[in-house]
């Protein structure tokens, strides 16, 4: 985010706490001393007022950065983001664009109740008009969130607080990931997992038990971004492996992995020894109970036992 | 901080004209506004034949009776002031300089529309006039319209954003949280509550506590409430407070009361809420066209003549904006996923890859 307010006057940073406090989760952390209260904003606890604020000052041409706290909180701006950012250029017959880019944490596994841990990608990819981006590696993070920066439709870029800790090589300088493009994570023969987001991180723990105990050679094809999507990628992998296993944190109806396995079958049909399967959050709002939320969200135990199935 | 204004008490005698605003305008400057007056009004009204002709789809909702708001507070409009409404917004499009021919269209549902008869009667949209639209949710422009404050006032330009909303918005929250980082971060911005009393078929006393301007006092803001069917008067008090935006970067609420002669829309078959012979009062009394009129009139500005030619012509622009309408192409299939990202309609500057539409 430092290299992209430095490199354009008009990108700004406006979110709860991401000026003095240096953001909920440090994500910002340094900004406000560097730049100023100019380019890094405090907003109040008002999110469908600053997102507004955010989408109308886009259309006059600057490029606001947009912190949600939790992106759960994207319920109390939802007409803002979907009606607003997503339809004016629409609606407007393509006289308005809307660059921006709204970003923060999107996860469960915190212990933090149903109200912060939703995961709405599905939700916001089911508008035409965004685009959404959910990064697994920090590497990935960087590359994409400058691209959707420079982006000049709606980005919707979706974080996730247990994958800030994360560790991982990130070049300084400048270096561009685009959006769509998928990114194979792990290569192997004999099974596909598509996933994206922390679930990566899962799958390639599983990919590797998988391997020593049980043979079992797992691609990992890491989607990065949603929407636009790279689905030749995935049809790729399932040409080599014509087994398919999707790994989501997400309920399971109408989800990320719902679309993907229709876009599958229907492009890939004769190349499937199996069907395909999907290993998605347990269908019930986010509990709280610390050990139980570990078993309702995708895990690396629960990644085997699921490819173990697709595989028999 | 802003030092808190009150609001100026505006009583029956104050004579609008006589403000520095108005001495200034010239008389071609006053017949435009009486044009623009007439030529919003004349389209409206030919718009609604149209619409029970079954040429115009959806809702239509129509400004009769409110004209003297858009055509006073954007006849005051300088290069970086910025106007954003809701979905009433036929006269504010006519009043910042857009075409019948478009706007007609537009209704018809036809390419040559403005939004290329993608957004229809409520989403009108003409950025290089500054106008930001046209907007369907009640209340949910206000923050956008904020957003073009913030930006002007980024930039370091002089001027100020315009949100128009209606009486039944401002029990909305993302209004109050408007108001809130406006007065916060002292934005450019007058928030222009047209009220016509009457949101969709609940009137203000059933829907609204207190002062609708006055609720400005909460977030230190300075408001005015002002009659409105009179022009002279729109422009003389947006003028105080649009300049409170420009130099001070003051946000301002500005209640500007008016009234609709039609129903909320042409669905609203206006009989169960209000009596006619309250409509009939108003237009007897207050009606903006002919208040205006009679004014200029006495000043020996129109005459008897003029008052004919104006609205012949507004009359024939209207009839002529149909034939337009009808006489141009509808969009096609492949138009519908036009215009929907930037990327696509601009293929060899494409920086992503992937699928951006499915089936």
């Amino acid at each position: 985010m430092a290299e992209e307010i430095e490199r354009d006057e008009n990108v700004v940073l406006l979110g709860e706490e991401v000026g003095q406090f240096n953001g909920s989760y440090k994500v910002s952390e340094g900004l406000l001393e560097k730049f100023g209260p100019k380019r890094i904003v405090d907003t109040p606890i008002s999110e469908a007022g600053f997102i507004g604020m955010g989408v109308g000052s886009s259309m006059l041409g600057m490029r606001p950065i947009m912190e949600l706290m939790f992106w759960s909180f994207y319920s109390v701006a939802f007409d803002q983001i979907l009606n607003n950012a997503a339809n004016v250029r629409y609606m407007s017959g393509g006289l308005i664009n809307c660059p921006i880019v709204i970003r923060g944490p999107a996860n469960g596994g915190t212990n933090v109740g149903a109200t912060h841990s939703h995961t709405p990608e599905n939700v916001l990819a089911n508008h035409p008009g965004v685009k959404v981006v959910v990064p697994a590696t920090p590497y990935d993070a960087k590359g994409l969130l400058k691209s959707a920066i420079r982006d000049n439709d709606p980005v919707f870029f979706l974080e996730n607080t247990m994958l800030y800790g994360e560790k991982g090589e990130v070049p300084d300088g400048e270096y561009l990931i685009p959006l769509g493009k998928a990114d194979v994570k792990r290569e192997g023969t004999d099974l596909t997992i598509v996933t994206y987001g922390r679930c990566v991180l899962h799958s390639l723990k599983a990919a590797e038990v998988l391997e020593k105990e049980h043979e079992i050679s797992v691609e990992v094809v890491d989607l990065r971004s949603i929407r636009p999507l790279d689905i030749d990628t995935v049809l790729a992998s399932v040409a080599k492996t014509h087994r398919v296993l999707i790994v989501e944190e997400q309920k399971p109806f109408c989800s990320i992995a719902t679309q993907i396995a229709y876009m599958i079958q229907h492009e890939a049909f004769d190349e499937l020894d199996a069907p395909i399967k999907r290993l998605s959050t347990v269908d019930a709002p986010a509990i709280y109970s610390p050990p139980i939320e570990i078993e309702q969200l995708p895990n690396p135990a629960r990644v085997i036992k699921a490819a173990l199935e697709v595989m028999a | 901080m802003s030092t808190k204004t009150k609001a100026k008490p505006t009583t029956a005698t104050t004579d609008y004209a006589a403000a520095a605003i108005n001495q200034k305008l010239t008389k071609e400057q006053k017949l435009e506004l009486y044009r623009t007056m007439m030529r919003i009004r004349r389209f409206e009204e030919r718009s609604i034949r149209a619409y029970q002709a079954k040429k115009i789809g959806g809702f239509l909702h129509v400004y009769i009776g409110q004209e003297a708001i858009a055509t006073g507070c954007c006849s005051l409009m300088g290069k970086h002031d910025h106007v954003i409404t809701a979905y009433r917004d036929h006269g504010h499009a006519l009043a910042v300089g857009m075409g019948m021919n478009e706007l007609m269209a537009e209704l018809f549902g036809k390419a040559t529309g403005c939004s290329k008869g993608k957004g229809g009667s409520m989403h009108y949209f003409a950025p290089d006039r500054n106008y930001w639209g046209g907007h369907g949710i009640v209340g949910g422009q206000v923050p956008l319209g904020t957003g073009l404050a913030y930006a002007i006032k980024y930039k370091g330009l002089k001027g100020a954003a315009m949100a128009f909303l209606g009486d039944g918005a401002v029990n909305q929250g993302a209004v109050h949280e408007a108001y809130n980082l406006a007065a916060l971060w002292q934005l450019p911005i007058v928030f222009v509550i047209e009220n016509n009393g009457y949101s969709m078929g609940t009137s203000q006393s059933r829907s609204s506590a207190g002062e609708l301007a006055k609720r400005a006092e909460g977030y230190n803001m300075a408001w005015a409430s002002v009659d409105a069917h009179d022009v002279y008067a729109v422009r003389a008090v947006m003028d105080e407070h649009l300049n409170r935006a420009r130099e001070k970067c003051e946000p301002t609420i500005v209640e500007l009361r008016t009234y609709r002669y039609r129903g909320h829309s042409v669905a609203d078959p206006d009989n169960t809420y209000r009596t006619k012979a309250e409509i009939e009062e108003y237009r007897r009394t207050k009606d903006p066209i002919q208040f205006f009129q009679d004014r200029l009139l006495a000043e020996k500005v129109l005459t008897d003549d003029t008052v004919k030619s104006i609205d012949k012509a507004a009359r024939a622009e209207a009839e002529s904006a149909i034939e337009f309408a009808e006489a141009s192409p509808w969009p096609t299939v492949e138009d519908i996923q036009r215009d929907v990202y930037w990327e696509t309609d601009h293929p060899a500057e494409r920086t992503s890859s992937g699928r951006l539409f499915f089936d």
